[in-house]
């Protein structure tokens, strides 16, 4: 029993420990950056395997080669637009 | 230990609502530290359980009777494979698992998204969490449920448990609630970050696209569930099906069907912005649909043999349920405008129309099934009296829906997103509508299937799916040789492995159509027969002479086993040797006498089974004991009046060699008991049944999950990003002419 009531109390401290260990620390500013940057990346990492879908649909016959340009055009615009914000979040000049 | 696991499960308690509380605030108040915390509040949760799970199984394997819980569900003879897996047979351990696998999924999605949806997650986090502080109440308070943790004491600890239930023995039934249960928790996910994102109106793709692999998981758990409950009933239920249309078969099966309409509705979502609005209702009715169906196995308000007993959780989770329904319709009411789509549907002829259209199959089915199983519990309620709603009312609409989803499933495939032209689409549906129509032709020439038409409709259209997917790939490694001059096998390894979700998903379609293909065939063009024979006897099915070679009998510690040799054969030619048993296990009833209450409890069939590619041959014996009574009857009053004797001699408290004369007495009597059945040709009634194309359901599953397990595999990094690398390279490009 006394076993027992140790082991209570010890997962209980563990317990209290884990869940304070963000409140004794900061960073959020740094949080924030990284949290923008990481939905621009699964952004582009979307569009990237969007234009590769329409590659596919275009070499496997699916779409004719009109519709196939003016979607590949419109779907790498989007790319670029956030390429753009993900240099702007980085604090890089897109211009070089 | 079972201060330690109440204590565990008070804590966890305390976690969730703390986790509610510093996420809301965290949230509301912009204070990110809190957010953190209350994300932690969920690995915290998920180690408690963890801890309280192992002390309960611990208890399990250590036959540790001081636990009522491993009284009731578990005895020393119990195999340690099932002593370890009889923890989620109990009310009470089932429902600490849920809440454990919840833990542990909602763990894993929050600590991927740590550094994403920033806005959404804390509150998904405390959606999660408000569903662990319902099922940890329940455990806790145990107003509902008993502690799963409770103690007899020391003076009232039995020597022996009481044992699984004998339906329960089967290894596949074992893991069945684990795999139904990590589909139903997962089902939370996808819930929790959708109402996250229609709290904070964040309601773009991002949300879906963090949690896609969650949901698809929990389509493949849920799925792998499904199939083996009905493997289960298939092979230890001896009734000879593997769908009942049971309404705890039809609750797990709800929540797939709105599941696969979802995983590929958020497709047009991520790629086109459209459909927000069914989108997001589709998954917070999935969550619902996963609630209920805990709730129907959990509530007791249903007979059934998968409902676990009287329960009263029947309040508890229908409040739980309003609480969901309300909340998801009233925010989607309130965000209505901002799930406006932003996109139009260019052309019919495009895969978002077919998806469309299959979503519409799908919700048709759910609803279908949903009203049917539920009308009887709606009607008793107005009319004091529970009806029964068999199969073929199931049936009657089930069939035409799936038929339409076996052809979509095979479009989908060939058309492309946005739009197709009509002269492509006429290229893609070519050859696969020859293929569907030649096997018409040719299964009409051969006969014996005009009169089953939907059948003989399925097999042209399975055929025509089973093509349209096969051309996919084809043209996919036609294309792929192409651009890189690899040879076959390699262009087809590498056209899967850069496109996982894609060609996993044309698998899932191949197995879907080959599933329903097995379930039409062998619903359709079943024979059975009930027939009741003597050693030496032969009954004639589906083209096979079944002979009753002879009885067997074995006498176990935990049952009696009759059963019988089984010869097979087709045109005098020997097919298969079939052995089928009963199970006869102990009641616990004093009145039904020491030996006669071997044949007073449950009793579990193992059928003879011979599958095959295109034939199941299923045999099941229900051995009559009827000229056993007078021999049961002679041994019960003999040992009762053997222990009245001991009693009068030696009190309570017998010297260990009586006991052992004891022992060995009974054992020899239920030996005797079982020898019985082999020594006199007694007749047994069988079940014999010939399935065509069986198998081709459990393969087809099996093709589906390993599709569907391709398609959640993450890409190896290396992979990705080269994959990525020359996609920047080329967007790049673009970026300097801009």
């Amino acid at each position: 029993m006394a076993l027992q009531a140790v082991l209570v109390v010890l997962v209980l401290a563990l317990a209290v420990f884990v869940l304070s260990g963000p409140l004794r620390s900061g960073g959020a500013a740094v949080e924030r950056e990284r949290g923008e940057l990481a939905d621009l990346e699964a952004a582009r990492e979307l569009k990237y395997s969007e234009i590769r879908d329409l590659e596919l649909d275009f070499r496997t016959g699916k779409v004719a080669e009109e519709d196939f340009r003016a979607q590949d055009r419109a779907l790498r615009a989007e790319a670029i637009e956030i390429l753009h914000r993900l240099d702007r979040v980085r604090g890089e000049d897109p211009a070089g | 230990m079972a201060t330690l696991g109440r204590a565990l499960l008070i804590f966890s308690l305390l976690a969730c609502l703390y986790g509610i509380g510093a996420s809301l605030y965290g949230a509301r108040a912009g204070r990110r530290q809190w957010v953190d915390s209350g994300r932690r509040a969920v690995y915290v949760l998920a180690g408690l359980l963890t801890a309280a799970f192992a002390i309960l199984e611990a208890a399990f394997l250590r036959s540790d009777f001081s636990f009522q819980l491993v009284a009731d569900h578990s005895s020393t003879t119990t195999p340690g494979f099932y002593r370890a897996t009889a923890v989620w047979a109990s009310q009470e351990g089932s429902l600490l698992l849920w809440v454990w696998l919840l833990a542990m999924w909602s763990s894993l999605v929050l600590f991927f998204t740590r550094h994403r949806l920033r806005e959404i997650a804390p509150y998904a986090t405390a959606v999660l969490l408000g569903f662990g502080t319902f099922f940890t109440s329940l455990l806790v308070f145990h107003l509902f449920a008993t502690d799963p943790f409770h103690q007899v004491p020391a003076s009232q600890v039995v020597q022996e448990g009481k044992g699984l239930t004998p339906l329960l023995r089967y290894p596949s039934m074992m893991i069945h609630p684990p795999m139904v249960y990590s589909g139903y928790t997962l089902f939370t996910i996808p819930f929790a970050f959708g109402i996250g994102a229609l709290i904070t109106g964040k309601l773009g793709s991002e949300w879906i696209r963090a949690t896609r692999r969650f949901a698809l998981a929990a389509w493949l758990f849920l799925g792998v569930g499904i199939l083996l409950g009905a493997r289960w009933s298939y092979s230890e239920l001896g009734w000879g099906g593997y769908w009942a249309w049971d309404a705890v078969e039809n609750a797990s099966l709800m929540p797939w069907l709105l599941g696969t309409a979802f995983i590929h509705s958020i497709m047009i979502q991520e790629k086109r912005g459209m459909m927000k609005a069914w989108n997001i209702s589709l998954v917070l009715g999935t969550g619902v649909l996963a609630i209920m169906g805990t709730f129907l196995v959990r509530s007791g308000i249903l007979s059934s043999i998968h409902a676990f007993g009287a329960s009263t959780l029947k309040w508890p989770f229908l409040l739980l349920i309003a609480v969901m329904v309300i909340a998801s319709v009233g925010l989607v009411v309130w965000r209505r405008e901002s799930l406006a789509t932003e996109h139009r549907l260019e052309s019919l002829l495009s895969r978002e129309a077919i998806f469309l259209a299959q979503n519409v199959i799908l919700v048709a089915l759910t609803f279908v099934i949903f009203w049917i199983t539920w009308f009887p519990m709606i009607a008793e309620v107005f009319t004091g009296h529970r009806s029964s709603i068999g199969p073929p009312v199931f049936t009657k609409f089930v069939v035409p829906l799936a038929l339409v989803l076996v052809l979509l499933s095979g479009i989908g495939p060939v058309i492309a997103w946005r739009k197709t032209s009509r002269a492509s689409a006429r290229r893609a549906l070519l050859v696969p509508g020859i293929v569907g129509g030649l096997t018409l032709i040719v299964l009409i020439a051969v006969g014996g299937v005009a009169h089953k038409p939907f059948a003989l409709i399925m097999f042209g259209i399975g055929a025509f799916a089973l093509a349209c997917v096969a051309q996919e790939f084809w043209r996919g490694t036609r294309a792929r040789q192409t651009m890189s001059g690899e040879s076959p096998p390699r262009a087809l390894a590498s056209l899967m492995r850069r496109n996982r979700r894609r060609y996993g998903g044309y698998l899932a379609h191949a197995g879907f159509a080959v599933m329903l293909l097995g379930v039409a065939g062998s619903s359709a063009f079943q024979h059975s027969t009930d027939v009741n024979l003597s050693p030496g006897q032969t009954a004639h099915v589906g083209g096979y002479d079944v002979r009753y070679v002879k009885p067997t009998a074995v006498a176990e510690p935990e049952k009696i086993v009759l059963g019988a040799v089984i010869d097979v054969a087709k045109d005098g030619r020997h097919v298969a040797t079939l052995r089928s048993t009963r199970g006869f296990y102990p009641s616990t009833d004093p009145n039904d006498g020491i030996i006669g209450r071997y044949f007073a409890g449950e009793a579990t069939s193992e059928v003879g089974l011979r599958a095959g590619l295109l034939k199941d041959v299923w045999t099941d014996i229900h051995p009559d004991i009827t000229p056993l009574q007078p021999v049961l009857k002679e041994g019960n009053q003999k040992f009762a009046a053997l222990m009245g004797e001991i009693r009068r001699k030696y009190g309570t408290n017998p010297p260990p060699q009586v006991t052992n004369f004891v022992a060995s007495s009974f054992d020899a009597a239920v030996t005797g008991v079982a020898n019985q059945f082999v020594k006199k040709p007694y007749p047994s009634t069988f079940r014999l049944i010939v399935s065509p194309i069986v198998t081709w359901i459990w393969l087809g599953a099996l093709i589906i999950f390993i599709g569907a397990l391709f398609a959640l595999w993450p890409a190896p990094e290396l992979a990705r990003g080269r994959i990525r690398a020359a996609y920047s390279a080329r967007v790049g490009r673009e970026l300097q002419r801009s």
